[in-house]
């Protein structure tokens, strides 16, 4: 009902009032069947009732098998001054009741106003079964699921035979699996040993640790040196199937570390990527840069602030604002200070840094010295399970996939641009650039507009991983600068695969060296790859590299 | 004044002269007057002006590099913090068992770590003999690794710089871990004495503020000494040109690489002076900042003068001390307008203003 459109015809509108009337209607009648149902099992005596549990359970209503588990779990009680029937949770001194039928909250009842409805061991065990098929046929394929995996618990000949025969009508690939799943760990105890190969055979492709603990059991020796499964064939198999199984994990957490050191290393591109446009174009040091991130994620931070209701779509707003912001600020250090200073590095290294210094206290007067928290918007929390053994953060793979975005366009940017071809023509020879008419001092400003607005992108990015605080941009401009390097100058291929690379790198040492050692051994390897290729993996060639 | 070393250096020789009679008479004043003397130095500005000195030392080896031979090393902090380690170790083996947790051998951040026992690389620092070898060579033998990688292999400008503040970066992290073995975050202090003197007494830190003093003034006249050789002369070459000099059948390398070291030296020294005087040395002067600030002090100054690095060294850290002690949260953009207004207006530093008007008046 919920997707009603506004301009569907009244026609329509008015069938829809009929329906819910009728459902009102429906639901107050005495002829509901699972009302009588219940009234039946309240009234049926001990040797009856199990016939009426069995026929309360033919019918279909979502109610049925949540009724079940109640009367099973000893939660259906009826009071005793009408006989309504009742579903109570203990509580202080009684039950906190509602109605069964329409779950309406009835308040407190005393312990001795209801009466439980009695049941014996063996009317618990058809309640089981009863309530296992009832979901295993549940029209929800979560539901099922879920069915499933608690069946494959403790499973017994009933439940098997169940499942069994739900592998014949079962579509959904998941429940699918887990059925096949719970039948062969089920039939590694199987006493034909045929059947013990097969469930091998078919366990060999998973990747559970509950699996790994199945088929260990099966190489297990009990305490006098014999081993609990007495056919080495079943044994050898076994083995190898973990062999195959164990293999198979390790290429998952190679997949997972490859993945966590990608979405580290789109931090760092995203980080450098700015720079290499100043800094590798423009051949200027902008020590300013980690700074002009941590303005974009204040900007993302303001942001939320200014439209608390709408987090979902702030950082939409948040990336356009971050980007003219940090451009606007770039593009006023440009012509306020490095000007000036074309062709003298050392010096606008000094004088940036000198504006990181100052960016950074404003920041910390303005918000305070604290770091700010930046929410993320929920479509970007979560994992994505791929497999038992694997599973993706979502926040991280947006990020990976927004840097390559960003990267995207700015090569366009800089290929299919007026622009992008001034920018290249100035970086090449600015005396014949501004000869043959380009206005160079304003391509220059652009450039620097440029690299720092996809700063302040960055720091949108940076501000879903990290805290939003004044040291923000200082813990990422040494890497930053370390990207572009190993990546050479002027290349923004180079700081793609530079920032990728030394991400991975980082996130495969982690496990053997700590992640600070790590990064000790990231920093040691660029200072001693930077003897060897002096300009970086990709260096720039031609007359261009040596201005 | 008659060292012929300096008779082409008037302002030097007036610097130096300044330096001397701080170092003279300033323990002194501290020492003979009585408090109530208008002319009585606390102890504590003592320190305060001992701690200046120390960095005038160290901004003396940045002029080095960076005035004569155009490496601006953004990774000085580490060589500095490296000496200052060095005699910090010398100063915790001084300890003894009056330490907090009473062990004779081992400081109180192993023990409150659990370390069986000191490791190795703290074996020896209970002499003061090997103590000072090490402020020595721990910079020393850092500058000539790096510098022998880098120089060989012709890094210049940028990336040098950039390279030499990832080198104080890499440091930085690998002291502020706990396994590192020299106390972690919180580095070492809570020194009680240096060679069975007491460190909190007015004696030992007039004497310690002498022998900064003296080591500023020797190594003023061993920089210029240096300078003015025929090696200072190459080195000058290099920056200049560096291809021609090549060219001419200069190896370029070892020339760098030896006012390389003989700076990283210079600025151990200056860390080992300063850690007595300030009493901790912790890994914050490793950070990237705290070596950019290096820099700061000789643009202020004026590079390529020597004197104008001690100048600089003084005058912004007394500007950081009173800023900070009135208006803490000024002191960053006043930092930060330093350096943009340096750059900009005074590529020469205060020294460069001082003497066009000179010129200008003559």
């Amino acid at each position: 009902m919920s997707d009603m459109k506004p301009h569907s015809s009244p026609l329509s509108a008015l069938l829809l009032l009929l329906l819910l009337a009728l459902c009102r209607i429906g639901t107050a009648q005495a002829g509901d069947p699972v009302a009588e149902g219940l009234a039946q099992i309240k009234a049926a005596p001990m040797d009856q009732l199990e016939a009426s549990i069995q026929q309360f359970a033919t019918i279909q209503d979502a109610r049925v098998p949540k009724l079940l588990q109640a009367l099973l779990d000893g939660r259906l009680l009826y009071q005793k001054a009408d006989g309504r029937i009742v579903t109570g949770d203990s509580a202080d001194d009684g039950y906190a009741i509602a109605d069964a039928l329409s779950g309406e909250k009835l308040g407190t009842a005393g312990r001795f106003d209801v009466k439980k409805i009695n049941l014996n061991n063996a009317l618990r065990a058809t309640l089981r079964q009863l309530i296992g098929r009832l979901e295993l046929n549940s029209t929800d394929a979560h539901v099922r699921l879920k069915a499933v995996e608690a069946m494959s618990l403790a499973p017994d000949p009933e439940t098997l035979a169940l499942l069994l025969a739900r592998l014949g009508q079962e579509q959904d690939p998941k429940v699918l699996s887990a059925i096949r799943l719970a039948l062969a760990l089920a039939d590694l105890n199987s006493p034909d040993k045929a059947h013990r190969l097969k469930a091998i055979a078919t366990l060999r492709t998973e990747v559970g640790a509950d699996v790994v603990n199945h088929l260990n059991a099966l190489l297990e020796k009990n305490e006098a040196g014999e081993y609990l499964e007495p056919d080495s064939d079943v044994r050898h198999t076994a083995e190898a199937a973990l062999t195959e199984i164990k293999a198979r994990l390790q290429l998952y957490s190679g997949v997972e570390t490859v993945f966590f050191g990608l979405s580290l290393g789109a931090v760092l591109v995203l980080a450098a990527i700015g720079l290499a446009i100043t800094f590798g174009v423009m051949g200027i040091i902008n020590m300013a840069h980690g700074e002009l991130m941590m303005l974009g994620a204040y900007t993302t931070y303001v942001v939320q602030q200014l439209m608390p209701n709408h987090l979902e779509l702030s950082l939409f707003v948040a990336i356009p604002a971050a980007f003219l912001i940090s451009a606007l600020v770039g593009i006023a250090i440009e012509r306020g200070i490095i000007r000036f200073l074309y062709g003298r590095p050392l010096e606008t290294l000094l004088a940036t840094f000198g504006v990181s210094l100052f960016l950074q206290q404003a920041v910390r007067s303005i918000f305070s010295p604290l770091n700010r928290s930046v929410s993320t918007p929920a479509w970007m929390s979560g994992s994505v399970q791929i497999n038992d053994a694997l599973s993706l953060t979502l926040n991280r793979f947006y990020i990976l996939l927004f840097c390559l975005l960003v990267f995207a366009l700015l090569l366009q940017i800089l290929k299919r641009t007026r622009l992008g071809l001034e920018v290249r023509a100035v970086a090449q020879n600015r005396a014949m650039a501004k000869a043959m008419g380009i206005p160079t001092e304003r391509v220059d400003a652009m450039t620097f507009g440029l690299g720092s607005g996809i700063a302040g992108v960055a720091g949108v990015a940076l501000s879903q991983l990290t805290n939003v605080g004044p040291n923000l941009g200082q813990s990422y401009i040494v890497d930053s600068f370390m990207v572009v390097v190993f990546g050479g100058v002027g290349n923004l291929w180079g700081t793609l695969v530079a920032g990728f690379s030394l991400g991975v790198a980082n996130k495969f040492l982690e496990p053997y060296a700590g992640a600070v050692l790590a990064k000790i051994l990231v920093l040691v390897f660029i200072i001693i790859f930077i003897q060897k290729r002096p300009r970086g993996l990709f260096p720039q060639k031609g007359r261009a590299a040596e201005a | 004044m008659t060292f012929p070393l300096l008779q082409n250096d008037k302002s030097g020789q007036i610097v130096l002269a300044a330096v001397a009679l701080i170092t003279v008479f300033v323990p002194l004043f501290n020492l003979l007057l009585p408090e109530s003397s208008p002319l009585h130095f606390s102890t504590y500005t003592v320190s305060l002006l001992g701690k200046y000195l120390t960095y005038a030392l160290l901004a003396l080896a940045m002029d080095l590099v960076w005035g004569y031979c155009g490496i601006l090393s953004l990774g000085h902090g580490a060589f500095f913090a490296l000496g200052g380690y060095a005699m910090g170790m010398y100063l915790m083996r001084q300890i003894g068992d009056r330490g907090v947790y009473g062990n004779p051998v081992l400081p109180d951040f192993m023990v409150f770590l659990n370390w069986p026992e000191l490791p190795w690389y703290w074996q020896g620092f209970d002499q003061f003999w090997f103590a000072l070898l090490m402020i020595v060579l721990a910079p020393g033998i850092l500058a000539f690794v790096f510098g022998w990688l880098a120089f060989r292999s012709r890094v210049t400008g940028v990336y040098l710089s950039i390279i030499t503040q990832a080198l104080t970066y890499a440091l930085l992290l690998a002291f502020f871990r706990n396994e590192m073995g020299f106390g972690g975050n919180n580095g070492l202090t809570d020194f009680k004495d240096i060679l069975g003197f007491n460190l909190q007494s007015s004696g030992t830190r007039a004497a310690l503020f002498a022998a900064t003093g003296s080591s500023v003034i020797l190594a003023y006249l061993a920089c210029r000494y240096v300078v003015d050789s025929k090696l200072g002369r190459v080195v000058t070459a290099i920056r200049d040109q560096e291809a021609r000099v090549r060219f001419l059948g200069y190896k370029v390398e070892m020339f760098k690489l030896w006012i390389f070291v003989f700076s990283a030296v210079l600025a151990g020294i200056a860390g080992a002076l300063y850690v007595p005087q300030v009493g901790i040395i912790n890994p914050s002067e490793f950070s990237p900042l705290a070596s950019l600030e290096i820099v700061v002090w000789v643009a202020v100054g004026g590079r390529s003068t020597l004197y104008g690095a001690i100048v600089g060294a003084i005058l912004v850290n007394y500007g950081k001390t009173v800023f900070t002690a009135i208006l803490p949260e000024v002191w960053l953009f006043a930092l930060g307008a330093i350096f943009v207004l340096v750059t900009l207006f005074l590529p020469d530093g205060l020294v460069g203003l001082w003497q066009r008007r000179k010129e200008e008046a003559a």
